[in-house]
């Protein structure tokens, strides 16, 4: 308690001398941080398109689903998508051009929140709902969102989601057996990928519901898996050895605006 | 002052019933909203705001629009407005009330609204928009009550209002301005990331709130034996051909950069708005083409002086005002920042029966918070002019 | 004797009636005041406080939890005797009061409250 009422008290400081400057200038560089437990670690995620995702392959999205309860809407206007794939040249529009393929413009690409160095959601929201971790997953506070839904108008990746119905009815009327260890979400509040941190930050070894699915479903077509993901602070990490290696061919969504998302796509 | 609000005419209980009774109907439509989610809107994963916001923004402008009326007389002792002040300030009042009214229907958590005091957040506008407002709403309050509370007995002002009424002129140009930085820092809405968005904003407020105080001036002359005064009035008229006239300057500036450039995240927003966008048209298309003809239409009228004078004609051109940047900044503003997406899809989104009843229900209550408010001023006006 | 006594008496006695209407609607439904009773787990006697300290602060006790684990990543299980309980309502609490209806909601419904907990959490089964 006595914590949060410092922080009030600061915070409320720093407001008044922000009114005196000019309001939210100067805060654009740097998202509040929290977390001391995962400190030093730096997530990221590499979606391997060197060999495309096996045809009509959706094991990501179903574990991802299945695993976070995410309901399944039929009116596209209501759905919640952590992790879906998008045809190339929506995903990269600037790649595309008058000679390209209908393969190449049609090439379903995996998307999903690109846990921001600089998130501009994490700028927007008015409560600190969403946030940064110290482990750079950008998170979301579902018991403090007031749903105003400011962070979805921010997102320049279409990555977050709003339960515009009570997601835990549908659920429950598709049948879906519910994941003990998630919990769903209530209506009127935003959600997106978390990167999985309930379950990696504890377990050195646990891996993201979606590449761990996409490991099982590329080795079974006898192949390398498509995502693949780690720590690009650990200097021994093979998802930075993997970087390096692709060399110019790591792109990355709308890198112009200064985001630095730490989704790579190797191309 | 208050006990003037609970003796009226038959005609203004009338007006007071009409509008509690369009207030219930909404009440109705909001409880169904509150009970089932956000998803009995038209609003989608895309689209994600709509009707709602856009009549936030158009009413915060409004709203600021009250310093077209104070700044002339405050600071500049324009005596032609000693009268028509005090309209413009009850005219703020039930803007702001409309406003907080428009961002509590559009929360998904209606409950945890005071999450955003709870939990200050000094890097997000919409932190900043909610203080502003609220300042605005008190200062306004504070300043209306005792600048006219002080006139009815027939007293000066006590001098501690004089420098909130200086303080208000910069509150209001400040509550549109961090209304726009609500859109114009993101990176991800091309449309919006505008640099002059906020003078954009300023300049269609100027027009639209003068504009709607042009007409309540007439219908407040025609109703009661109060007349702001005819001089005001032309004045008013005034004040909207400049800001209009500035507002379709922006515009044009606006499609000028983005059309010249050929930057096709810039283009398709205009695209869509004028022509519709991969097959789709929305009724954003034939509303943008209407509302632009009676801008243009309104602002010509305004534009000479001999028509301005004519006071059916300035009625009739500051209602095409009021309606064009109504259907401009309450709507097209926020459906066309969102198409296409920034995966580029082309979305549907037209707001449904409940979205526009709960829309009215607001408006019904500021029209009620502003006919007490006229009410009250009107009715001390007519003892005055008695004694 | 009163000016406007009239109205001043019938406005007492409205407020009187108003004000006690909960005693005699819980009379009228024959249900009088009653001691909650949780049922507790048989597995254990052993929780992560003392059962004084969990009837006053359990809710103080989940939102810290919640802090550290949504807000600072801070999994950290709390240990007491050996035994790690994970802050988590599903997989914490609910691993001894497996049931919410039998537990949770007893004294809930008994003291007029309604987290609202279980709209997002799914219970243990």
């Amino acid at each position: 308690m006595a914590a949060s009422r410092r922080d009030f008290i600061k915070l409320a400081g720093f407001s008044v001398a922000g009114l005196c400057f000019g309001g939210p200038t100067g805060c654009a560089t740097t998202a509040p941080v929290n977390g001391q437990g995962t400190a030093g670690k730096r997530w990221a995620l590499v979606v391997d398109l060197r060999t495309p995702c096996p045809e009509g392959c959706t094991a990501c999205m179903k574990s991802c689903n299945l695993a976070h309860n995410i309901p399944q809407w039929d009116d596209i206007k209501h759905e919640i998508k952590w992790i879906w794939k998008e045809p190339w040249e929506h995903v990269f529009p600037e790649q595309v051009h008058s000679y390209s393929t209908a393969a190449l413009r049609e090439l379903p690409v995996p998307v999903l929140c690109n846990h921001c160095d600089n998130p501009p959601c994490v700028r927007a929201c008015p409560t600190k709902a969403t946030f940064k971790t110290a482990s750079g997953i950008v998170a979301m506070d579902q018991h403090r969102c007031i749903g105003c839904r400011y962070c979805l108008a921010a997102c320049p990746y279409g990555a977050r989601s709003f339960n515009w119905l009570d997601p835990r009815e549908r659920l429950e009327e598709q049948g879906a057996a519910l994941s003990r260890d998630f919990p769903t979400r209530t209506k009127g509040v935003v959600e997106k990928c978390n990167f999985c941190s309930e379950r990696i930050n504890d377990d050195a070894s646990a891996l993201p519901y979606c590449v761990e699915a996409c490991r099982e479903a590329c080795s079974r077509h006898g192949r390398e898996p498509v995502l693949h993901f780690g720590d690009l602070h650990d200097p021994s990490s093979p998802l930075l050895a993997l970087l390096r290696e692709s060399g110019a061919n790591t792109i990355r969504r709308k890198p112009e605006i200064g985001t630095r998302p730490h989704v790579f796509y190797l191309v | 002052m208050l006990e003037k609000a609970f003796h009226g005419s038959y005609r203004y209980w009338s007006l007071v019933g009409i509008l509690l009774l369009v207030l219930a109907i909404g009440a109705i439509a909001y409880v169904v909203q509150f009970f089932t989610g956000l998803g009995v809107t038209g609003l989608s994963r895309d689209v994600s705001w709509g009707l709602y916001i856009g009549q936030f923004t158009f009413l915060v402008g409004v709203a600021a629009s009250a310093v077209m009326v104070v700044l002339p007389y405050y600071l500049h002792n324009y005596k032609a407005f000693g009268k028509i002040t005090i309209l413009g300030e009850c005219l703020a009042i039930p803007s702001v009330l409309m406003c907080m009214g428009f961002i509590f229907v559009d929360m998904g958590q209606p409950t945890r609204i005071l999450n955003v005091f709870l939990h200050p957040t000094p890097n997000s506008p919409m932190f900043w928009d909610t203080v502003v407002l609220f300042g605005y709403l008190v200062l306004n309050v504070v300043i209306g009550w005792t600048t006219f509370g002080a006139e009815a007995k027939g007293i000066a002002p006590p001098g501690w209002v004089k420098p909130l009424i200086i303080l208000s002129i910069p509150w209001a140009v400040s509550i549109h301005t961090v209304t726009a930085f609500l859109y114009c820092g993101l990176a991800a809405r091309p449309y919006w990331m505008t640099a002059i968005l906020a003078p954009r904003f300023l300049a269609s407020a100027f027009s639209a709130g003068p504009a709607l105080l042009i007409i309540l001036s007439l219908v407040v002359r025609k109703y009661t034996k109060f007349d702001p005064g005819r001089e005001a009035i032309q004045k008013l008229g005034t004040i909207v051909t400049y800001a209009m006239a500035v507002n379709v300057f922006f515009i044009a500036l606006e499609l000028f950069t983005s059309l010249y450039s050929n930057i096709p995240a810039h283009m398709e927003h205009f695209q869509f708005m004028f022509l519709g966008l991969e097959g789709e048209t929305s009724f954003i298309t034939p509303l943008m083409w209407f509302s632009s003809f009676v801008g243009i239409v309104a602002l010509v009228l305004l534009l000479f002086p001999r028509f301005r004078r004519n006071e059916t004609i300035l009625a009739w051109a500051a209602g095409g005002v009021f309606f064009s940047l109504w259907a401009e900044k309450g709507l097209a503003l926020l459906v066309t920042g969102y198409i296409p997406t920034p995966l580029l899809a082309v979305p549907h989104y037209a707001p449904t029966i409940v979205e526009i009843l709960i829309s009215t229900m607001i408006w019904a209550f500021g029209f009620l918070v502003l006919t007490v408010l006229y009410k009250i001023v009107t009715s001390v006006r007519e003892d005055l002019e008695q004694v | 004797m009163f000016y406007d006594a009239g109205k001043i008496f019938t406005g007492l006695a409205i407020f009187l009636v108003g004000a006690t209407f909960p005693f005699w609607y819980a009379m009228a439904a024959g249900k009088t005041a009653y001691k909650p009773e949780p049922v507790f787990p048989t597995s254990t006697s052993q929780c992560v406080e003392s059962t004084e300290q969990m009837i006053a602060g359990h809710m103080e006790i989940l939102d810290d939890w919640r802090n550290e684990v949504v807000r600072r990543s801070d999994r950290e299980p709390i240990e007491i005797n050996g035994t790690a309980y994970p802050k988590s309502l599903s997989r914490g609490c609910g691993n001894c009061h497996a049931d919410q209806t039998q537990f949770c909601d007893r004294c809930h419904e008994y003291a007029g409250v309604s987290p609202y907990c279980w709209e997002c959490h799914v219970e243990g089964d």
